[in-house]
Formats: structure tokens, C-alpha cells, sequence
């Protein structure tokens, strides 16, 4: 449902170096990656690229997406479009909005995408319905969805919410950047298996991580190392073990 | 991700209504203030009340010390008096209003005829300088609660005008309350006798017509002594490249325990996207919490103007009464907005809110200026203010000018302030999650003002947020 090929990713335009130097990448529905590498690698930076984020230029190179049956190239679409197509990206840092309520953020997403996926708008009262069984999967409880979105947040919290939102927007492709950053063990296997409910045939979960911890709670199918803006080694979940025992040199240097 | 420039905002208010029109010729002097006076009927006390604020008017000067750059406004050109001609001389019912004003009023959403009109609410319908008439009025009299024009409520006894009227802003307060008390013409006038709480919500609504010339309302509200009132104003006016000026004059008084409170939605127009034409928007407001445990609310949305001037304020002079200003101030393209308001503690206990919320977008300047005193007897007198300031792009300005007077050791007067600018990872956020550029300013503008909105009737406040997306369409993006 995604192939990027040669993906070349720069900060502020094509005159500053690369961060992604040429990234490729199939991944297929039902499937699950884990993209792994060092501080600095470009594991955010293809995630962001992915979703469109308007830092993040692509130079060269091309992301198509299936959608509806149909490839298309993503590199024009407004990040907006691109979620309304599917694409979730779980931020590393959740931004705060205040005076939004986690609620009103939630159901406008929902209604958006549904609106645009040619499904009917929830009302309030049926969205509620809805809302109370994803928090419970995620063992939040319903005062959240009043606080303002992610306004004096814990950490915890803030990671747990973007999950939930993912569990409200029942995204195609899901990029899920270092959700596991910041988690105490307890957060951590919440929200593992939170994900893992999510798992589904129909749709491709990347994970983007540092350590193979999540991976103890969450097996991918394949493991991927970037390192200096490329994959340099492709595996199975074993890869992300050996990783764990040996750290990243001894693939860097490969 | 880049601020673009291009603003075309649609302001769809901007139609004028054809109608021949009775005008009184250009500029002022006394012959003009007699002329209003006599089409007006009204008594000598008034005419000679009138004259002796033109005299005070010519020896003032205007006033330039807010963050405001006004053009030069020349008062010779223009006409203090317009009225649409009409075979009758006075309107007995809306039936009979001629079809065009009627059709002009529909097309603002405000329907005035009985079978149309808008449940829950009786309308002042206000044209130029003259109140078309009052819906409601019927209903309203069995609570013996009076709510009609100026015009016609001089004439009333018990003379309640003449009573109130420059009480709480005297004649002499500013240069634009001078000439208004000179040539005001119809705003409303309500009563709310003792112990009534005012079924309908009330509300004037203020359309400027005619070119070449001013709307000088004034709008004086008395609650009597344990009463409640829900009084709404709304105005709009014709897309024109000349600026027209609005100086209106708003009195309140609010009797022991009694409340009022008082919800604008200010949509003038703003002028074009250099900032030719729009509404010079002069403005005093001002209410008296006379009587203990009376409270005075003001909430504002101002999004509309070339220039707003406008500090409504609460003098809370009964022990305990209460003062409150909720303001959401929205400037786009050249506009400029000096507004805030000034809480003067008198009596023992009393308290005063005061929550500004400034969005600034384009090249717009949008200032805060607010005073809290509290006089040496206001023991225990308490204020909080907080003023927030979102900037939208980078050539915006937003200025806050609080100043904060405390005569008595035992008050205690807070104030906060921030300024945000719309983050572009908020804005990313939201739309990584599926919000257009659209949705997504509507939903930071709206968190940004909630505490502003939910204190409107729900009506207002949904029409105020959809107000503010529209003015913000393309400043962001």
C-alpha cells in the first residue's frame, strides 16, 4: 500500500544536505515494520515525509500510496488530504492546543476523514458512544476528553492520547514516531497493546523507535535499520533483538 | 509553512438598499441640532440639553492618545440626519414599513414582520437615524417592561429619560460623547421594573444605509431593582471607499440586585484590503451598578471596522455589586483596534473580570488599554483581568496598555497576559489529522475565545465563530 523509492529528504530546501539520502521502502497491508536506527539517522525525518510535513522538502525520489484500489503519488498532497486518505502519523511530540477540548479535536479528525472516506458524521451523542470504548481500550479515563488537547499533558499521557487518536481515526498506514519515548513500563504495555488491537489485516503499522523495548510487546514483521539517511540492513524481528544485545555499530559499519 | 498574503475576505453585508432617502444637509452647527431636535418632537429640556453639548463638543478636541493612526474626519462633510422618506411620518406597526427596509432586514437575518420574526428575541430595528419599530412589544408590556425607540420613549412618562439620560456618560465625558449627546438620534430604550426577569432577550440591530453619512445612536437601559435583562446589539453597514463615522453613546443602570447583561456583535465594515473605506467606530459605554449586589456584564466581539474606539466600563459604586468584560477583538488586513475597558471600584466587596482576547492578522494593529481602580472605601474589592493576544502572521501588532490604580490596601487586583502566535505545529497537527486549513483556524480561533463565547447567547456565539472564520479565511495558510 506504500513504496517509497529513493526518497532524498532536506530540512529548508534543496540547498542544505540531505537527511534522507535515498530510502526505499514497500510495505504491504497487514503488515508491520519497525524502523530503527540511531539518534540523528532520519527515522522521524521519513515518517514526517511521509505525512507531509511542510519542513521536511523531498528532493528527489517518490512515495505512491494505494488508495481505493488505486496508486497515487503523494509528493502533491496537503498533509490534510493525506490523512483524509488514511495516513496517521503519531507524533514524537504531541503539540498542545489550548482551549481545544480533546473531545471537540477528536470528533472535528473523525468527521473530517469520515466526510472525506464518503462516510455519515457521528453526532455528538454517537461519537461519545464511540470515544468511551477506545478509551477503555487504552485504560483512559473519560476526564481526559474535557482537558484542553494535550495542555499540561504528562508525558505518559500525551503519548497515550495520540494512540487513542489513532484508535478513533482507524488510520490505513500508520507511522507512529518514538510513541514509546518517555512511557513508564506500565504506559509502555498499555499502549503496546493498544496498538496491537489495532493490528489488522486490513491496514500497515510503522513504528519508529530507538530501542527494541516496544518490540518486546509488539513483533514486526520486518525490522528495519537507517542509519545516515539510509536502510542498511532489513530483517525479521530477530533483527531488532540482535540489535538490542549488540547496538547499532556493528550494522552501521556494515 | 508560509503566511500568505492574499486576504479576500467576503463581507456579505456590503449591499446597499435603494431607497429614497430624506437627508439633512452637510455639517453642524446649532441650526442642525435644532433641526434633529424638531424633527424629533422633542421637548425644550432636550433641545436646550442638546445645544449645550454642541457648545462643550466645539471647544473639545479629539482624542489621540490611542495606538490609533485616524485620518482626518471632516465634520462639515458630513449629514447628521438621514431617514429613509416614507408617506407615513411614524410607522404605527411593521405592516406598515415600506417593503424594501423590511426586505433589507430579512436579507440581514433579522425578519421584523410577526410572522417571521425570530422567537425568543424582540428586535429595535434601527435604519440610519431612525428606529423602524419594535417586535414584541405587546409581550413585553404585560411584564410592564418598555422597550422601544429613543424617540419614543421621551415622550413616556414617568420621564425616565429625562431622569437617566447623561447620568452615567455626561455630556462632557469625551469629544465623541459631546457630539453624540448633540445629535444623537434613535438607538433603544428599556425599562425593567422591579423584580421582573425579562422574558425575551432583547436586542437593537443597527444598519448604517445612506453614504456621506454618520449613525449617532444612543441606547439607555434601566434595571430596576432586582430585574434581569439579556440585551444583544448587531450592525452592519454598505461596502463603501469613503469612511462613514459611528459614534454612538450606550447608558446602563442597574438598580439593587439587579443584573444586565450586555452582548455586541460588531460587524461593521472594515474597508478593503489597503484599508480604504470601513467604519470609523467611535463608541462609549458605560453602566452604573447603582444598587448592591447588581452586576453588569459586557461581552464583546469586535470584527468588524476600519477603526474601533471603545471601552465599555462598569462604574460599580453598590457594595457587592459585580462588573464584567468579556471582549473578543479580531483585526485583519489594515484595520486597528484600541479597546478595553475600565472598572472603577466605589462600593465595598464589589468585583470585576475583565478577559480580552486580541487576534491580529495582516498588517492590523490591535490594542488592549484598560484601566481597574479602586477607590480608598472599595474594601475588599477584587479584579482579575487576563488579556491574551494571538498574532497571526508576522506584520500584525498587538499591544496591551492595562493600568491598574489601588487606593485601598485590602483589594486585591490580578492581572495576566499572554501572547501566542498560531504555532505552525499546531497547525500541522491538526492537520495531520484531517482538518483543511479552514477547520483548522476555526478551531483555534474558537479555543482561543471560548471564554469569551460561551458567555454569549448560544445563538450569537455560534454566529460569532463562524463571524471570525470568515474574516480569517485566506490570513492563514
Amino acid at each position: 500500500m506504500l513504496s517509497i523509492t529513493d526518497l532524498h529528504v532536506s530540512p529548508e530546501g534543496p540547498e542544505e544536505a540531505s537527511i534522507l539520502k535515498g530510502v526505499s521502502l514497500e510495505v504491504k497491508r497487514g503488515e508491520v515494520h519497525a524502523l530503527m536506527g540511531p539518534n540523528g539517522s532520519g527515522k522521524s525525518t521519513l515518517a514526517k515525509a511521509v505525512a507531509g510535513h511542510p519542513d521536511y522538502h523531498v528532493t528527489k525520489g517518490q512515495i505512491d500510496y494505494e488508495v481505493d484500489g488505486k496508486k497515487v503519488g503523494l509528493l502533491d498532497w496537503e498533509p490534510d488530504e493525506r490523512a483524509r486518505a488514511g495516513i496517521f502519523l503519531g507524533l514524537q511530540y504531541p503539540v498542545e492546543i489550548p482551549g481545544v477540548s480533546n473531545e471537540n479535536f477528536l470528533r472535528t479528525a473523525f468527521n473530517e476523514v469520515c466526510k472525506a472516506q464518503g462516510l455519515e458524521e457521528m453526532d455528538p451523542y454517537d461519537f461519545d458512544q464511540y470515544l468511551r470504548e477506545k478509551l477503555d481500550l487504552l485504560e483512559m479515563d473519560g476526564s481526559f476528553l474535557k482537558r484542553s488537547l494535550n495542555e499540561g499533558f504528562s508525558g505518559g499521557e500525551k503519548k497515550k492520547n495520540e494512540i487513542l487518536q489513532m484508535a478513533v481515526l482507524a488510520p490505513r498506514l500508520a507511522f507512529l514516531d518514538e510513541t514509546d519515548s518517555g512511557l513508564d513500563i506500565d504506559a509502555l504495555k498499555i499502549v503496546a497493546k493498544g496498538i496491537n488491537s489495532l493490528r489488522a489485516q486490513h491496514n500497515a503499522i510503522v513504528l519508529v523507535t530507538h530501542y527494541q523495548r516496544l518490540l518486546n510487546y509488539i513483533t514486526p514483521d520486518f525490522v528495519h535499520v537507517i542509519s545516515d539517511g539510509l536502510i542498511v540492513k532489513t530483517g525479521d524481528s530477530s533483527l531488532a533483538l540482535e540489535l538490542e544485545s549488540k547496538g547499532y555499530d556493528w550494522v552501521v559499519r556494515a | 509553512m508560509s503566511f500568505k498574503s492574499k486576504v479576500k475576505e467576503k463581507y456579505k453585508y456590503g449591499f446597499v438598499t435603494d431607497i429614497e432617502m430624506e437627508e439633512f444637509p452637510k455639517g453642524l452647527d446649532e441650526r442642525i441640532v435644532g433641526l434633529i431636535s424638531e424633527k424629533r418632537k422633542e421637548p425644550t429640556w432636550l433641545l436646550d440639553w442638546r445645544l449645550k453639548a454642541y457648545e462643550t463638543w466645539k471647544k473639545m478636541d479629539e482624542p489621540r492618545w490611542a495606538a490609533l493612526d485616524i485620518g482626518s474626519i471632516d465634520y462639515g462633510e458630513i449629514s447628521f440626519y438621514a431617514r429613509p422618506k416614507s408617506k407615513k411620518p411614524k410607522y404605527k406597526s411593521m405592516d406598515e414599513v415600506d417593503p424594501e427596509l423590511l426586505a433589507t432586514f430579512d436579507r440581514l437575518g433579522i425578519p421584523l414582520l410577526e410572522r417571521k420574526r425570530l422567537a425568543g428575541v424582540a428586535v429595535d430595528a434601527v435604519f440610519d437615524s431612525i428606529s423602524l419599530g419594535t417586535t414584541h412589544q405587546e409581550e413585553l408590556d404585560k411584564f410592564g417592561i418598555i422597550f422601544c425607540s429613543m424617540a419614543e420613549a421621551i415622550e413616556m412618562p414617568p420621564e425616565l429619560v429625562r431622569k437617566y439620560l447623561g447620568t452615567v456618560v455626561p455630556r462632557r465625558d469625551n469629544y465623541f460623547a459631546a457630539l453624540n449627546s448633540a445629535v444623537f438620534t434613535d438607538g433603544s430604550f428599556c425599562y425593567i421594573p422591579k423584580g421582573v426577569r425579562c422574558p425575551l432577550d432583547l436586542s437593537t440591530y443597527f444598519r448604517i444605509n445612506a453614504a456621506e453619512t454618520g449613525q449617532f445612536e444612543r441606547t439607555l437601559l434601566i434595571a430596576d431593582e432586582g430585574s434581569f435583562v439579556n440585551y444583544l446589539e448587531g450592525c452592519t453597514a454598505p461596502q463603501r471607499d469613503e469612511n462613514q463615522l459611528h459614534a454612538a453613546v450606550v447608558e446602563l443602570v442597574a438598580l439593587k440586585d439587579a443584573t444586565i447583561n450586555y452582548s455586541t456583535v460588531q460587524n461593521w465594515y472594515a474597508g478593503d484590503e489597503k484599508g480604504k473605506g470601513g467604519i470609523y467606530n467611535f463608541v462609549t459605554k458605560r453602566g452604573h451598578c447603582l444598587g448592591e449586589n447588581s452586576s453588569i456584564s459586557w461581552t464583546q466581539v469586535e470584527a468588524g471596522s476600519a477603526i474601533t474606539w471603545k471601552y465599555p466600563s462598569c462604574h460599580l459604586v453598590g457594595e457587592n455589586s459585580r462588573g464584567s468584560f468579556y471582549s473578543v477583538a479580531l483585526t485583519n488586513n489594515r484595520m486597528q483596534a484600541d479597546t478595553g475597558t475600565k472598572m472603577i471600584h466605589v462600593g465595598k466587596g464589589t468585583k470585576s473580570t475583565i478577559i480580552s482576547k486580541g487576534i491580529s492578522a495582516e498588517e492590523s494593529v490591535n490594542s488592549y488599554r484598560g484601566l481597574v481602580k479602586v477607590m480608598p472605601g472599595a474594601h475588599g474589592a477584587k479584579n482579575y483581568t487576563q488579556c491574551d493576544s494571538m498574532l497571526i502572521g508576522d506584520r500584525c501588532r498587538a499591544n496591551t496598555f492595562p493600568s491598574i490604580e489601588v487606593g485601598n490596601k485590602t483589594a486585591k487586583v490580578e492581572h495576566e497576559a499572554s501572547t501566542t502566535k498560531i504555532g505552525e505545529d499546531q497547525i500541522f497537527y491538526c492537520r495531520s489529522r484531517g482538518m483543511d486549513m479552514e477547520k483548522t483556524v476555526g478551531l483555534m480561533i474558537n479555543g482561543f475565545c471560548q471564554e469569551v463565547f460561551k458567555k454569549l447567547p448560544l445563538e450569537f456565539s455560534e454566529e460569532a465563530v463562524k463571524l471570525l472564520e470568515m474574516k480569517l479565511e485566506h490570513s492563514v495558510g
